[in-house]
């Protein structure tokens, strides 16, 4: 099976200005299959067994890790008060003891997550109007994940109601933001290997 | 005219202060990784384009951060050092040092062990004067 297209979101002139290798990437996937989850399930278990104490300590150090820390400093935000999607996963798997499972999608996108670094967040394709991309809010600077309606999500933050995926989604449209210094090569992997860990399990 | 060329500087300033925010997290990073606590430098208010004044301010506290964990690794790099030459002169004049006690955690190796100055036969070696440094075994076990 060939790859599905990624589409390369836009990013206002001016946060593009400000950051450059600033991405946002996005692919429409399918909803997710209930026959995914035992694989899933799987290999959360596998992750987790392979996740350890020192990995977590080490982690930041890592290059897509430690991209995303630095952008995090960049933008305003402490990734040791609000934790990179990476860092807030392998704190989460030391105090549970284990990657859980929440469900097919959250899964998929957990492995992904874990297993790339790059965190990937998914919509219902039919509520987003037109292409995603990034903007700075006038005023107060605030960056967001933007459609044509208006705003998605804060960078980084929960998606809003409106385009949250639900019982009534038939497609789903995966994105993932690559901060600067991430290599294409990983940002294509997480949305390839969420897409896929959404229709076979992996 | 004038408006443009200062804009623009303004961007180059800010595109450097980002360079030295990366370098120190950087820095921060490895000395985390070596075992000083992480701690939170300020509370953040949201994803935002930080002004020059903002990226100074990031830059200087992280600067200060690392400068204060560098402290606390030549610190701790000196009490371990400290401790391992007092192990070696306990384990070449056990006598001089009874009852010393040096645990693996101060010097800066893993585990729960030990170093010890003990007589050896017990109350016959304090009265003969026969020491030995022993290496107690490891954790005790968890409840």
């Amino acid at each position: 099976m060939s790859d599905p297209p990624l589409d390369e979101g836009w990013i206002e002139r001016e946060l593009a200005l400000e950051y450059p290798q600033l991405r946002l990437v996005s692919v429409v996937a399918p909803v997710p299959q209930r026959s995914a989850a035992p694989a899933l399930r799987e290999r959360l278990a596998l992750l987790s067994d392979r996740f350890h104490g020192a990995r977590a300590l080490a982690l930041r150090r890592e290059p897509v890790p430690a991209a995303y820390r630095v952008f995090f400093r960049h933008i305003g935000l402490d990734p040791d008060v609000q934790r990179t999607p990476v860092e807030a996963a392998a704190l989460e798997r030391l105090v549970r003891g284990g990657f859980e499972s929440h469900g097919v999608l959250d899964d998929a996108l957990l492995v992904s997550l874990v297993e790339t670094g790059v965190p990937v967040w998914a919509l219902d394709d039919e509520r987003v109007e037109g292409p995603l991309g990034l903007r700075a809010e006038p005023g107060s600077s605030r960056i967001v994940v933007a459609d044509a309606a208006g705003p998605i999500a804060a960078l980084f933050g929960d998606v809003e109601p409106r385009c949250r995926p639900g019982r009534g989604t038939l497609r789903l449209r995966l994105f993932t933001v690559a901060a600067p210094g991430v290599p294409a090569i990983h940002v294509e992997e997480a949305l390839f290997g969420c897409f896929d860990a959404l229709t076979e399990g992996g | 005219m004038l408006d443009v060329r200062v804009v623009v500087d303004e961007r180059a300033a800010r595109t450097e202060l980002r360079r030295q925010i990366a370098g120190l997290e950087a820095q921060l990073s490895a000395a985390v990784a070596e075992g000083v606590p992480a701690s939170p430098l300020a509370a953040a208010r949201g994803p935002r384009v930080l002004d020059l004044g903002e990226l100074e301010r990031v830059r200087d506290a992280l600067a200060a951060r690392v400068a204060d964990a560098r402290a606390d690794l030549r610190e701790r790099h000196e009490r371990e050092e400290a401790n391992r030459a007092l192990l070696e002169r306990m384990l070449l004049e056990p006598g001089r040092y009874k009852f010393a006690r040096v645990a693996n955690r101060d010097l800066g190796e893993p585990g729960c062990g030990v170093w010890q100055v003990r007589p050896r036969l017990g109350l016959i070696g304090m009265l003969m004067g026969w020491w030995q440094v022993k290496l107690s075994s490891g954790c005790p076990l968890q409840n």
